[in-house]
């Protein structure tokens, strides 16, 4: 990052002149962390005695087997408390919250693990907490609504543009421009105005720094390849981080929807619908139209519904450090289900997606070496919107007796 | 002429000047006319008229509703920039563009402000790109003799308030208060006593704008700002009362 938050020609900090003092307090604040051991080292011990970090590295011998290829070994930020890699990033920005004094943290969600991260650190930490989610995703992600509830947050459905992530992200911030003396921004992904997109790559790249560990331990040399899915960026940044320099290959999956000539996906840097722009602070490639209006998205992943990427992916993509590729909803139910019934692992819809580039390749690459997929997080939250691609009856049945049983008693 | 001289003539003959806001193609460019004409017969000093984005992070509900429905009924950049050169060219005020960078930065800047300045646009307003972030569109504004009007916030320091004085040309738009547009203001010793700080900051005019509303807030002003900023006020009424209700209510403003 140069001194004006850009990552060669993408990044910077378009923000309104109300955050300028905010911000720059967030910068000094984050380098002092940086340049604390101490801190990493408060951040290490939280992690391991309330997160379960150091994740496993699991080998999928079945799933390795099964492709006759590379060994395929699962990276399992499922395991993770709240059940993906976003309690990395909200535990470390927690850290920086008690730092700056402040009483008071908001996030944006998408898939909701987000939320369900800054709602369990609040809780936690004894701060105040208000999410805003899409009211689209609300109704995605409804068991997490409920989790973020019982913590103690407010969970605000946004009902404004496309009502996904996006809008969610820009609601956050009006409160924050109205709040910013008692409130941080607890940013969900290495998106938005610098510092966020090398702070929230910073506290995930804790992912990278294990698996390299891991997999020497394990298969003796450095993978082949990783794969991890690409909504923001911020599991693919943390898991592609400490490889960064080494000869491995870094794959980042972006939502392929309906198929990435369909007009209905999330695909920036795969594909050729997106192009340069400034939103939510920060410039990347973004699917907006000609006008430089933002377009509507599409995913089963609601996590990966996004119209940009993280600046530091862009960067990487116009340098070709990282390959990106795209994985559609339909691949994606395939990949899900082979995973399952294979290695006895639910990963989320989102990650799923990195699962499917990886089945691609693995045949091709030979059984001596290794591939690693991020698992981001688990796939149990998804229980509504996988049972309803399933079509399964039990399921339905189930619901509908439910729902029956609630209004018979209202 | 440009903008900080046309305003400082206008301020010998009143106490305070006005400024107001549409959103552009909201509810369509045929009430924007009649709206513009309205505001202007009845002593409007300066419009800003705002090209709608997808992504208006520091509008609130009022003012984003209107982007969103502009952008619903198909609204393009290029009308909004034929739109605001039909105005200049029928009203002898000065018109100004808002809107966010990325609709300058699709375009293309140079393209944005060659056509502004054909359009004879005075000023531009973009609130989501601060000095570091704009090398060549202060350049370029330079260039085309378009004003960048810079914001200054109650959380700007003193140092900061300065190094926006050296960047920003035409007018000061002093932000009220923290949060987004729209809602009510109020005029406390805290108001005052940032008022002043802006006072001192610049030499340029400061136009006070963010929840000014009634006659009571344009009053509340005088003495203290140059120029009162009218925004989602007149958009509520637009909406409850139809176009025909602005000029009533911009003469009972003084």
């Amino acid at each position: 990052m140069d001194n004006k938050g850009f990552f060669g020609n993408w990044g910077g900090a378009y923000i309104p002149e109300i955050l300028h003092q905010t911000f720059q307090e967030l910068h000094v604040e984050y380098q002092r962390a940086k340049n604390d051991p101490a801190f990493w080292q408060e951040y290490l011990h939280l992690m391991r005695t309330y997160s379960c970090r150091p994740t496993p590295l699991t080998y999928a011998e079945n799933l390795s087997n099964h492709f006759g290829g590379a060994r395929i070994f699962i990276k399992r930020e499922d395991l993770n408390h709240t059940g993906a890699h976003k309690a990395n990033n909200v535990m470390g920005q927690g850290l920086l919250v008690k730092r700056m004094g402040k009483k008071r943290v908001i996030a944006e969600t998408g898939a909701g693990q987000h939320g369900m991260a800054t709602a369990t650190m609040a809780a936690k930490f004894g701060f105040d907490c208000t999410i805003y989610m899409g009211e689209v995703d609300v109704r995605r992600q409804r068991p997490n609504v409920f989790w973020m509830e019982k913590m103690g947050a407010t969970v605000v459905p946004v009902k404004d543009g496309s009502r996904t992530l996006k809008d969610a992200i820009n609601e956050a911030f009006r409160d924050w421009v109205t709040n910013i003396d008692s409130t941080h921004y607890v940013f969900g992904t290495a998106c938005g105005p610098a510092p966020f997109p090398e702070m929230v790559t910073w506290f995930q790249s804790i992912i990278s720094e294990e698996t390299k560990e891991q997999i020497k331990e394990l298969h003796g040399k450095l993978p082949a390849r990783i794969y991890a899915c690409v909504g923001g960026g911020s599991n693919a940044m943390g898991s592609f981080y400490h490889y960064l320099d080494t000869d491995t290959e870094l794959v980042g999956v972006e939502a392929g929807g309906h198929g990435i000539d369909s007009g209905m996906h999330a695909s920036r840097l795969c594909g050729t619908d997106a192009s340069p722009g400034v939103a939510q602070g920060y410039k990347t490639m973004f699917l907006q139209n000609e006008d430089g209006q933002m377009l509507e998205t599409h995913s089963v992943a609601a996590g990966l519904d996004y119209v940009g990427v993280s600046p530091i992916l862009s960067d990487l993509w116009e340098k070709k450090q990282v390959r990106f590729e795209a994985a559609t909803d339909k691949e994606v139910m395939a990949a899900l289900d082979l995973t399952m019934k294979l290695e006895g692992i639910i990963p989320a819809l989102e990650s799923s997606h990195a699962f499917v580039q990886a089945f691609k390749e693995a045949p091709t690459i030979a059984k001596d070496e290794a591939i690693i997929i991020n698992m981001s997080g688990r796939g149990d939250k998804d229980i509504f919107t996988i049972a309803h691609a399933y079509d399964d009856p039990s399921w339905k049945e189930f619901i509908i007796s439910r729902a029956a049983e609630y209004s018979s008693k209202s | 002429m440009q903008l900080e001289q046309i305003l400082r003539q206008r301020k010998e003959k009143k106490d305070i000047l006005l400024m107001t806001h549409i959103v552009l193609g909201y509810p369509s460019f045929e009430a924007n006319r009649e709206i513009v004409r309205q505001m202007v017969e009845n002593g409007v000093d300066c419009i800003e008229m705002q090209i709608p984005f997808s992504e208006p992070m520091a509008d609130g509900p009022v003012i984003l509703k209107a982007n969103q429905d502009s952008l619903a009924n198909g609204t393009t950049v290029a009308q909004c920039i034929a739109f605001g050169a039909e105005m200049a060219a029928t009203y002898d005020i000065p018109f100004l563009f808002m809107t966010y960078y990325n609709i300058l930065f699709k375009h293309g800047e140079d393209r944005f402000f060659t056509e502004a300045k054909e359009a004879n646009i005075k000023g531009l307003i973009i609130p989501d790109l601060p000095p570091e972030m704009g090398e060549n569109f202060f350049r370029l504004a330079k260039e085309n003799e378009i004003a960048p009007i810079l914001i200054f916030a109650p959380t700007s320091t003193q140092e900061r308030m300065a190094t926006l004085d050296s960047m920003g040309q035409g007018f000061i738009y002093c932000v009220a208060r923290r949060g987004v547009t729209g809602k009510k203001s109020s005029f406390g010793d805290d108001f005052n006593e940032y008022l002043a700080r802006c006072r001192n900051a610049t030499r340029m005019p400061i136009a006070v704008g963010f929840g000014i509303q009634d006659k009571e807030d344009i009053e509340a002003l005088k003495g203290r700002a140059d120029m009162a900023v009218i925004g989602s006020q007149t958009i509520r009424l637009v909406d409850e009362q139809g176009p025909e209700a602005v000029g009533p209510f911009i003469q009972g403003l003084r």
